[in-house]
């Protein structure tokens, strides 16, 4: 699925590989394609429009799913950004139907009367413990309010914006190296660090271990997006 | 239904006239006021149009594709009410139609030429009655203003299935998938006549592979991937579904041979069911070739002769900010509005048609009349501009996610600085042109803005006395 720029976060990965010299293959996976969990060390599911996201979770159930919890058992990362967040989680409704995503977090998406949760966000997270706290800035927009099962974590605290119901404070779900968020599209550009910390994780390196790069760009891009949630 | 009083025109005209003396509002400001002291007054003034009128909703195009179609009408003798100013919701048509009435249930014009945005569509529909609707494109845009995709197709198909424009002629894009199923309601019906298809026929244009910003892979119907074999632009092409058989209609009015001359100009051959003939249009690009065949085709329901619609077509300039050119401090700059991905795409496969290193001004802003989302930018294949770029300037709100963006696209930073100011900005971009003796002639520059962008463009310029008032 690829509505909300998802490329973006693509193009931030392989370049900053390629300038750091580090090899970096992206494969698509299809309709109807099995998903091979060991072949890879980054698995990314983006954002669609409900017709897309309707097929995508038909395709994950039926194709992709033993694939993507021997991805996150054997501790490599995956990523689910808006839509792609939904379907990691146990359920979601879409229309009248309930339907059942991958499973890999204990995560309910139901719907709900009110309106979509539109709008610049920024939450705070703290991805390694004993780690100072970062901000991840963005954009949310959907309709669908998460909820968190009693022994999962959230990828973050709501610092502006709506995050994952509206009222909880809470943003997204991370277990392990698996993180679903609302943040869509081109969250690692607004977010060089965690692009970073995706690239060091996935090859289990330390993040101090990889090449220092001129973000001077990517720095302002990150202040302009934090200003625009209002921080 | 009663028309306006007297005094309420009045009444709205001097407090509409007063808001903005203060300031405040735009275009649109007296007909808000207007449709508050009388809610049906936008239809009771379109009905005083001997002519009726039209409607023309996409969501790339809109102001180019009226444009064309009110040079072909003005050509044929008829006096238009337009909204030309590309104030398209509610009130921006309220105030065009409180400008045009006279005294005693007079108006000044025959025909109502009305692009409406694509969310205000129904309830324009249902107030102004027009006798004709166009409908160009849907395309990914401000997400967040409003909502997905297909649910504006589904409102679009509401609006149709009901009065009164039910009764009113149809004007389908054979080439965009998601707008020509919205005919299906009317096949085999004895309203099937009145809907009229366009489309591009050259096989010479087709792209090799979905752009990034495509959209509507799927069928409406059946909900399957459609099989593209050939697309344009964006995900307008010629198509079919492989599971439910729903194939593109054939167009009765068509653009063949087409010739893209940079940003400067097209050329093509409009076939119509009446003849065909050579059109030169003084706009670029394919999806202007689209918005002058939507034109045609909009004209053509409306009986207009052929020789007039290309005499129509070929005296239409540049709307303000659509590849329109301006000399700013003796360099000569063109302004190319960009607003999604996919205008966005257009005009830089545009671009890129032009030979040799330009100039860029890249003007990114999230105000609300951008969309406050700018995710998009990551969807435009700003890789086109790669090896073609010698200095870049971005400005706006969100200069630096354009920076980023430029960057990973494949742009030498060091040619890339950011200036959020657009009046610095203006001056940085106009001034790296002129310095150097070894540089006697600096490259083409290109101003690329969003909306709010390219009004403040404007706006700048006018106050530096470089172009004139689009509100003149």
């Amino acid at each position: 699925m690829n509505i909300y720029a998802d490329r973006g976060n693509l193009l931030m990965l392989e370049r900053r590989c390629a300038w750091r010299g580090l090899d970096f293959k992206l494969t698509a996976s299809g309709l109807g394609e099995p998903l091979d969990g060991t072949a890879h060390d980054l698995f990314y599911l983006g954002g669609g429009q409900d017709r897309d996201q309707r097929l995508c979770a038909e395709d994950l159930l039926a194709h992709k799913r033993e694939g993507l919890h021997i991805a996150a058992r054997r501790g490599a990362v995956v990523l689910g950004v808006c839509g792609g967040y939904q379907l990691l989680g146990s359920s979601y409704v879409l229309g009248s139907e309930e339907i059942p995503g991958v499973g890999l977090v204990d995560v309910r998406t139901v719907r709900h009367e009110g309106p979509r949760l539109i709008g610049n966000v920024a939450i705070e997270v703290e991805l390694d413990p004993g780690t100072p706290a970062r901000v991840l800035a963005g954009f949310e927009n959907h309709g669908g309010r998460t909820h968190l099962g009693a022994d999962e974590r959230p990828l973050g605290r709501v610092l502006r914006g709506h995050g994952n119901d509206g009222h909880s404070g809470f943003e997204g779900v991370r277990r392990g190296n698996v993180i679903g968020t609302y943040l869509h599209g081109p969250l690692l550009p607004k977010n060089v660090w965690l692009a970073d910390w995706l690239i060091a994780t996935a090859l289990r390196i330390d993040i101090a271990a990889l090449a220092p790069l001129d973000d001077a760009f990517e720095d302002l891009a990150h202040v302009g997006a934090r200003r625009a949630a209002g921080l | 239904m009663k028309a306006p009083l007297a005094p309420t025109l009045a009444l709205a005209r001097s407090l509409g006239a007063l808001s903005r003396l203060r300031g405040g509002g735009g275009t649109s400001a007296p007909g808000k006021l207007l449709m508050r002291l009388d809610p049906g007054a936008i239809g009771a003034l379109a009905g005083r149009l001997t002519r009726g009128s039209v409607v023309i909703s996409a969501t790339n195009g809109k102001t180019t594709t009226a444009a064309f179609t009110s040079g072909i009408l003005r050509h044929h003798g008829i006096s238009l009410v337009h909204n030309r100013a590309g104030a398209n919701m509610a009130g921006g048509i309220a105030s065009t139609l409180l400008d045009a009435a006279g005294p005693r249930g007079a108006i000044r014009g025959e025909l109502g030429l009305f692009e409406v945005d694509e969310y205000w569509l129904g309830d324009l529909v249902s107030q102004l009655r027009p006798r004709a609707i166009l409908l160009g494109n849907l395309f990914r845009d401000q997400l967040d203003r409003y909502g997905e995709l297909e649910s504006i197709a589904e409102r679009w198909a509401g609006t149709l299935d009901a009065d009164p424009a039910r009764e009113a002629r149809l004007v389908l894009n054979a080439d965009d998938p998601m707008v020509a199923d919205l005919g299906r309601a009317r096949e085999g019906t004895q309203r099937e006549a009145e809907v009229l298809y366009y489309g591009v026929e050259d096989d010479s244009l087709a792209l090799a592979g979905m752009a990034h910003a495509a959209d509507a892979k799927h069928c409406r119907r059946c909900g399957a991937p459609y099989v593209f074999d050939a697309i344009y632009l964006g995900h307008l092409g010629h198509y079919h579904c492989p599971s439910c058989g729903q194939r593109r209609p054939a167009p009765s009015i068509t653009a063949a041979d087409v010739a893209l001359e940079g940003v400067r100009s097209a050329r093509f051959t409009l076939h119509t069911p009446t003849g065909r003939a050579d059109v030169q249009l003084a706009l670029p690009g394919l999806y202007n070739v689209y918005n002058a065949l939507a034109a045609a085709a909009l004209a053509y329901a409306l009986d207009i002769p052929l020789p007039t619609i290309v005499a129509g077509l070929q005296a239409t300039a540049p709307a303000f900010g659509r590849a329109e050119s301006v000399t700013v401090a003796g360099r000569s700059l063109r302004i190319l509005l960009v607003k999604n991905p996919t205008g966005a795409n257009e005009v830089l496969r545009t671009l890129a048609l032009e030979p040799g290193q330009h100039d860029l001004l890249g003007v990114l802003n999230d105000n609300i009349a951008d969309g406050r989302d700018v995710s998009w930018i990551w969807d435009a294949d700003f890789e086109l501009l790669a090896g073609r770029l010698r200095r870049v300037t971005c400005a706006g709100t969100r200069a630096a996610e354009l920076a980023v963006r430029l960057k990973y696209a494949g742009i030498d930073p060091a040619a890339i600085e950011v200036q959020p100011d657009l009046a610095m900005a203006l001056d940085t971009a106009v001034a790296s042109g002129s310095s150097g003796p070894e540089e006697s002639d600096p490259p083409p520059l290109y101003a690329l803005p969003t909306y709010t962008a390219m009004l403040s463009l404007r706006q700048l310029l006018v106050s530096r006395g470089e172009a004139r008032s689009a509100w003149s």
